[in-house]
């Protein structure tokens, strides 16, 4: 009796917290405005604005997932061999970003890479053509990457450091060259690691819609502005909650594909 | 005379300021079962180590069938390990874990399926070729982490403490496995343990080796019998080790005792540090032997009964199978064969030893 006493502050907040909020997008997901059950909300997304907005979300965040494991595991193996003072700092350097506003950090980037911007500035004085990539999806992307890089080195970070050097040392010892043992050893071990890390990448990256408002100038439209603007402005909150529904199946589909690669959860950190 | 296979020439290695080796040379001959024996911390892991290719020696070469190898990377040596946590690969499978290096080395897959199997066979794992690594108990590891590395068939196998989390039945095991092994396949070993039971069990040679210096090398019977100082004597068994006089040649004077013993040309009077193993004192009635003294302590430790015996003023440690009750008058004698008189130390080897010890 005790203990269940205990435990009603978190049932208390998963019910307030998770299964109502649920619940509620979807009734509105599955009804209109007069209350009456439709599913014109969910096939909306076969709609070529839905669609496209879709479309462009899962590419960039593919793109960006795939950005940041290429930085982030050559990194993590720089952690692991570094000494134990050089790796605290290295990972206070990558930390210290995220202390920070997540919207002034990309607010940032806004100012950084505008046509008359500290980028462009610099770019002509040493006479070179600027670049304009401000409300492009390729500034979208670069928020991305910069805003949730640490999210993919830390949990690759985590599973390397697992793997016991002996491991690696009886590798070479068989005659293994750096690639091979990068290929058949530390690959294959940080898989966890390297999971976990696409999860907190991809999940965020495709549902993002400060970072396509900011840097996209809101010209570029990913689902997750389209679905912003139907809670906010078009105040179509059924829409919304139908589009919502979609990106849910979406991630969910991903996390599970990531799951079964992280079966005993190594890779999660904190 | 054997062939020389592994020469380490004055290498000298340290961690920081700790000086791990200092000046230390060694020469392992072809198909010989070398130990490297000594406490934690005396350097024989970092010999291994630097054989391996694992660590660079700050000073010194090492060569391999002539040629100096100081600088190939591990992966160009013609040695493998088996490593102290086995260091098997977690993600592959016991037949996958075996066929790592040959398949590095480019060798055709029905070539590949039968070492598997032979290496399987050779350390008694018939059939473990899909079981998962995790499934395995501590001494099949062992044995898998034997077999990968004799798969490839290296010219020196280097072992470091593999025995070390076995029980002790299994460890007995293993041992005469490895005796087995060495003979079937005539390569060499070179073992590194803190066992001393291991490194005469198994050794043709034994290196006694602490704070970096070789303390004494030679065969187990040499190793055992004829210690050459107090440290080696009191690392290698049990040992009685009590300050003497030598009078003149074959005499030797113990707890104001004289006893005839076998040693020559240590000088006239001076003192010498004389070790006596427990099990080579004669106990008898009391006025029959030269010392006599009283049990003071009594255990039964299976094969024989450990006694302390007082007498002539030196606390005697005593092995018999026939047991003395506390309390028992007796005599002590030694035969001159069993009296090993060393050296006091006085060299700067000699001194590591009184420090670390």
């Amino acid at each position: 009796m005790y203990r269940k006493l205990l435990s009603m502050p978190f049932i208390f907040w998963i019910f307030v917290g998770t299964v109502i909020p649920l619940a509620m997008i979807a009734y509105y997901g599955f009804t209109d405005r007069l209350g009456n059950f439709t599913i014109n909300n969910i096939i909306a997304i076969f709609q070529p604005v839905h669609a496209q907005a879709l479309g462009l979300s899962l590419g960039l965040a593919l793109i960006s997932t795939a950005v940041c494991f290429l930085l982030a595991f050559p990194l993590a193996m720089i952690l692991k061999g570094s000494s134990w003072g050089r790796k605290g700092f290295i990972v206070f350097i990558f930390i210290l970003p995220m202390w920070m506003n997540f919207l002034l950090r990309t607010m940032a980037w806004q100012v950084i890479l505008e046509k008359g911007g500290i980028f462009n500035t610099m770019l002509q004085t040493m006479h070179l053509p600027s670049l304009n990539i401000i409300n492009t999806p390729a500034a979208i992307v670069l928020g991305m990457v910069y805003d949730f890089l640490p999210f993919m080195v830390l949990p690759i970070y985590n599973a390397l450091m697992k793997i016991d050097d002996n491991i690696i040392e009886a590798a070479y010892d068989l005659g293994a060259t750096k690639g091979r043992v990068l290929k058949d050893i530390l690959l294959p071990l940080s898989v966890p690691g390297i999971a976990s890390g696409i999860t907190m990448v991809f999940v965020p990256s495709l549902t993002t819609f400060v970072i396509s408002n900011i840097l996209g100038g809101g010209k570029i439209y990913l689902i997750g502005n389209i679905i912003e603007q139907e809670f906010t402005t078009s105040a179509n909150w059924n829409l919304g909650s139908g589009l919502s529904l979609i990106m849910m199946v979406f991630i969910v589909i991903s996390m599970a594909a990531l799951a079964r690669l992280d079966k005993s959860g190594e890779g999660n950190f904190i | 005379m054997a062939k020389s296979l592994i020469e380490l020439k004055h290498i000298t290695k340290a961690f920081d300021d700790n000086v791990v080796l200092d000046d230390f040379s060694l020469l392992v001959n072809e198909n010989e079962f070398i130990t490297l024996l000594g406490p934690s911390g005396c350097g024989k892991t970092t010999t291994l180590r630097i054989v391996g290719g694992f660590e660079t020696p700050d000073d010194g070469k090492v060569y391999f069938e002539g040629k100096d190898i100081t600088d190939v990377p591990p992966n160009k040596r013609h040695i493998n390990t088996v490593f102290q946590k086995y260091a098997l690969f977690p993600h592959m499978n016991v037949g996958q874990n075996i066929a790592f290096g040959l398949e590095i080395s480019g060798k055709s897959s029905a070539y590949i399926k039968d070492k598997v199997k032979y290496g399987l066979k050779l350390v008694n794992l018939d059939g473990f070729q899909n079981r998962k690594i995790e499934s395995l108990s501590g001494g099949q590891q062992q044995r898998v982490a034997m077999a990968r590395a004799i798969v490839n068939e290296p010219k020196v196998l280097l072992l470091d403490e593999p025995l070390g989390a076995l029980d002790l039945k299994l460890r007995q095991d293993m041992e005469y496995e490895l005796i087995r092994l060495k003979n079937e396949l005539g390569i060499t070993f070179i073992y590194v343990t803190h066992d001393q039971e291991e490194a005469l069990t198994m050794s043709d040679k034994v290196v006694v080796m602490n704070g970096g210096y070789i303390q004494q090398m030679g065969t187990p019977e040499e190793i055992y019998n004829e210690p050459e100082n107090a440290f080696v004597a009191d690392f290698i068994g049990d040992s009685n080790i009590i300050d003497g006089i030598m009078i003149e040649d074959r005499v030797v004077k113990i707890c104001d005792t004289i006893f005839p013993c076998v040693d020559e040309g240590f000088g006239h009077n001076k003192p010498v540090d004389v070790v006596i193993r427990p099990e080579d004192l004669i106990i008898g009635k009391p006025g029959d032997g030269k010392l006599d003294g009283e049990v003071i302590h009594n255990v039964f430790i299976g094969v024989h009964y450990e006694m302390e015996i007082m007498a002539g003023g030196f606390e005697w440690l005593v092995q018999n199978t026939v047991s003395y009750p506390v309390g028992t008058k007796v005599s002590l004698d030694i035969i001159p064969e069993n009296i090993q008189i060393m050296h006091k130390p006085k060299s700067k080897e000699e001194e590591a030893i009184d420090t670390d010890v």
